[in-house]
């Protein structure tokens, strides 16, 4: 009955959002006609793919009550060794660049989940700490030089811009990510025990479940997807610069809030997932549309991201006292 | 956790020179030595009282913030907020005397303006408990560079009076003005922790946080005045970083909330809160300080700086949690 409830509460919470999703593209389209075409929903969503990639990695290490403020720089480490290894073997197959990517990124990702698993130091804490430590690596493998489109092979640049079945790339690895999580997030024991551990530590410990391994694994996830994202980065923008991605493991944390995961652990869905990533791609993409400077675009963002958090907090305390009444009668 | 914070409450003891000597701070004093080696190594003009006394004018100005940083992290809080506050307090004092206003008069705002965000932050915080100090201070970190932003875009503001360059660069009894206010806020911020009730509450709220309230302390008040005063030494950092740049951007201060949170922690405060001395952060201040200049004596590279900072960050978690299993197991024989 409980359980019910909640994913009730999480369907109208989802519902909410889609409509203020549709109210807002409603509202930019009025403004600037330009917004619902087919060529801007396609950069839109391209422009998206990445973010909500991040997103999935982001959302396991959430439900966890943890959280990754490193992925900025793996973004960039990942991204800038991949295309420095094109420039160098220009021959080097695409598929090989990601593989290298991904892995760098699971190497990242796992030193978090050591220190932050094994060895209990906070995940603030932890990430923090591997922010500086890789972006600064990041600058020292590059030697603060770029590497830019002329130095990468064309194979490595269709990563991002070729098409498959019509679709862009990046969309296409987005939706495979997107089918792999939800499998893995819901129909795996792994995945389902993941969200016993953020939900309830001491149960999940209790119940035999090897809690420590599944935080690893949270983290190492995490570090896998923005290696993959780095390198994807990597080939959209054909650059690779030393500060590539800085803070946005912000904008990453945003879309999970704005999807309903909870900062406090054990809750959150890829279907809320792809709208608040959605919504914040949507709002990147609406802000120049609708002639807004750019510099107020981390603002608003801001703004969303306070307002979203504050009202799930508005909600959950409206459910809990309206519980509470029922049970009183 | 209890059991694992190594909580000494102040009866008392016999003198144990096993206590003495496993002081966190000593070990904060050889790494302080050992810098200094290395540093004479680098240059043989380092050894001179000249650049004990100028050089700590370099790093001096976000030590501020390292004071009440450790009261939110000795709390089990986090700010991660500061360097934006910085940011957006610098960036409103610049425009405002640009527009107009007397320097004395933005110096002012700029202070306002940056205990204003850390009231936010507490009010934010105190009111809206389920929220954990991360997430709260990670989006008004985004708001408040985000307004930062806002007022200046990507220009760079400055133009300020001659005399306002007296706070980064000036002189005072024979000391760097910087020098001078770093001092008086380690006495004040050291006896607060340590010699008032407000201190021993902080302590206890990082200890036990519940029971605090239970005993009838105004845990909230506590909370919410912590975060103000982060805010307001954050405004302090941006007076004396503006003025030692003369001019400021929206993106000043970036990773402040790192290297503070690094020298708090390698000062031997525990991020699970309750646990910590002054005399800690204040070493650890100078560590890391000498440690860059060092550094850039050696003609290392800014990133190879970010690289020893985090990794000094982690290192001295580990570090300490090590320590307390040592403790623990010293206690129990």
């Amino acid at each position: 009955m409980a359980a019910r409830k909640f994913v009730l509460n999480e369907n109208l919470r989802e519902l909410g959002l889609l409509m203020f999703i549709i109210a807002l593209s409603a509202g930019v389209q009025a403004r600037n006609p330009v917004f619902l075409t087919v060529s801007n929903l396609t950069s839109l969503f391209t422009n998206t793919a990445i973010l909500a990639i991040l997103a999935v990695g982001m959302t396991l290490v959430l439900i966890t009550r943890g959280i990754d403020l490193s992925i900025g720089a793996t973004i960039a480490f990942a991204g800038m060794v991949s295309s420095l290894t094109v420039a160098a073997y220009p021959t080097i197959s695409p598929a090989l660049s990601l593989l290298q990517g991904t892995l760098i990124g699971a190497f990242i990702g796992s030193i978090i989940g050591l220190l932050v698993a094994r060895f209990n130091v906070l995940p603030i804490i932890a990430t923090l700490g591997l922010m500086n430590i890789v972006r600064g690596l990041t600058f020292m493998v590059s030697g603060g030089k770029w590497v830019s489109s002329y130095q990468m092979s064309t194979g490595f640049k269709a990563i991002a811009t070729g098409k498959t079945l019509g679709l862009n790339n990046l969309v296409v690895i987005a939706i495979l990510v997107y089918a792999l999580a939800w499998y893995f997030m819901n129909h795996t024991r792994t995945g389902r025990r993941i969200y016993a551990v953020g939900s309830n530590p001491e149960a999940a410990a209790i119940s035999g479940i090897p809690k420590k391994r599944l935080v690893f694994l949270a983290y190492a996830l995490m570090g896998a997807l923005a290696g993959l994202a780095g390198v994807l980065w990597v080939a959209k923008f054909a650059s690779a610069q030393g500060d590539t991605a800085m803070g946005y493991e912000l904008q990453v944390i945003a879309a999970c809030i704005l999807g309903g995961v909870s900062i406090s652990g054990g809750v959150g869905r890829l279907s809320g997932l792809i709208l608040g990533t959605v919504l914040l791609g949507i709002l990147n993409n609406a802000l120049p549309l609708i002639n807004v400077s750019p510099f107020w675009q981390m603002g608003i963002q801001g703004i969303t991201v306070l307002a979203a958090v504050l009202t799930n907090v508005m909600v959950k305390r409206n459910t809990d006292r309206n519980a509470l009444r029922r049970r009183a009668i | 956790m209890a059991d694992d914070t190594g909580i000494r409450i102040d009866i008392r003891k016999r003198w144990n020179w096993r206590e003495f000597f496993f002081q966190w701070e000593w070990l904060l004093v050889l790494i302080f030595l050992g810098v200094h080696v290395v540093n004479s190594f680098l240059s043989p003009y380092y050894l001179n009282l000249d650049t004990f006394i100028s050089t700590p004018s370099t790093f001096l100005d976000k030590s501020f913030i390292v004071f009440p940083m450790m009261f939110v992290i000795v709390l089990g809080m986090i700010d991660i907020s500061v360097g934006s506050i910085v940011a957006l307090s610098a960036v409103i004092m610049a425009v405002s005397f640009n527009a107009g206003l007397p320097m004395p008069a933005a110096m002012l705002l700029c202070l306002a303006v940056a205990t204003t965000a850390g009231m936010i932050n507490g009010f934010l915080i105190t009111k809206f408990k389920e929220l954990s100090s991360v997430i709260v201070t990670l989006s008004t970190m985004i708001i408040y560079r985000g307004i930062a932003y806002i007022i200046l875009g990507d220009q760079a503001s400055g133009r300020f009076p001659e005399w306002y360059s007296f706070l980064g660069w000036g002189r005072l009894f024979g000391l760097p003005f910087v020098v001078v206010c770093f001092i008086l806020c380690a006495v004040i911020f050291g006896l607060i922790l340590h010699k008032t009730r407000f201190g021993r509450s902080v302590f206890g709220m990082g200890n036990n946080g519940l029971t605090c309230r239970y005993s009838g302390i105004n845990t909230d008040r506590i909370t919410f005045l912590v975060f103000m005063i982060t805010g307001f030494m954050a405004g302090l950092t941006a007076l004396f970083l503006t003025s030692r740049m003369g001019s400021t951007r929206p993106n000043v201060a970036q990773g402040y909330e790192l290297e503070v949170i690094a020298m708090v922690v390698l000062g031997g405060v525990s991020t699970t809160g309750g646990v910590g001395r002054i005399a800690g952060p204040i070493l650890a201040i100078f560590i890391i300080g000498f440690l860059g200049y060092g550094m850039g004596l050696a003609n290392i590279q800014a990133p190879a700086v970010l690289v020893v900072i985090g990794l000094l960050l982690i290192l001295s978690v580990l570090a300490m949690r090590v320590r307390f299993k040592i403790r623990k197991k010293s206690a129990a024989v």
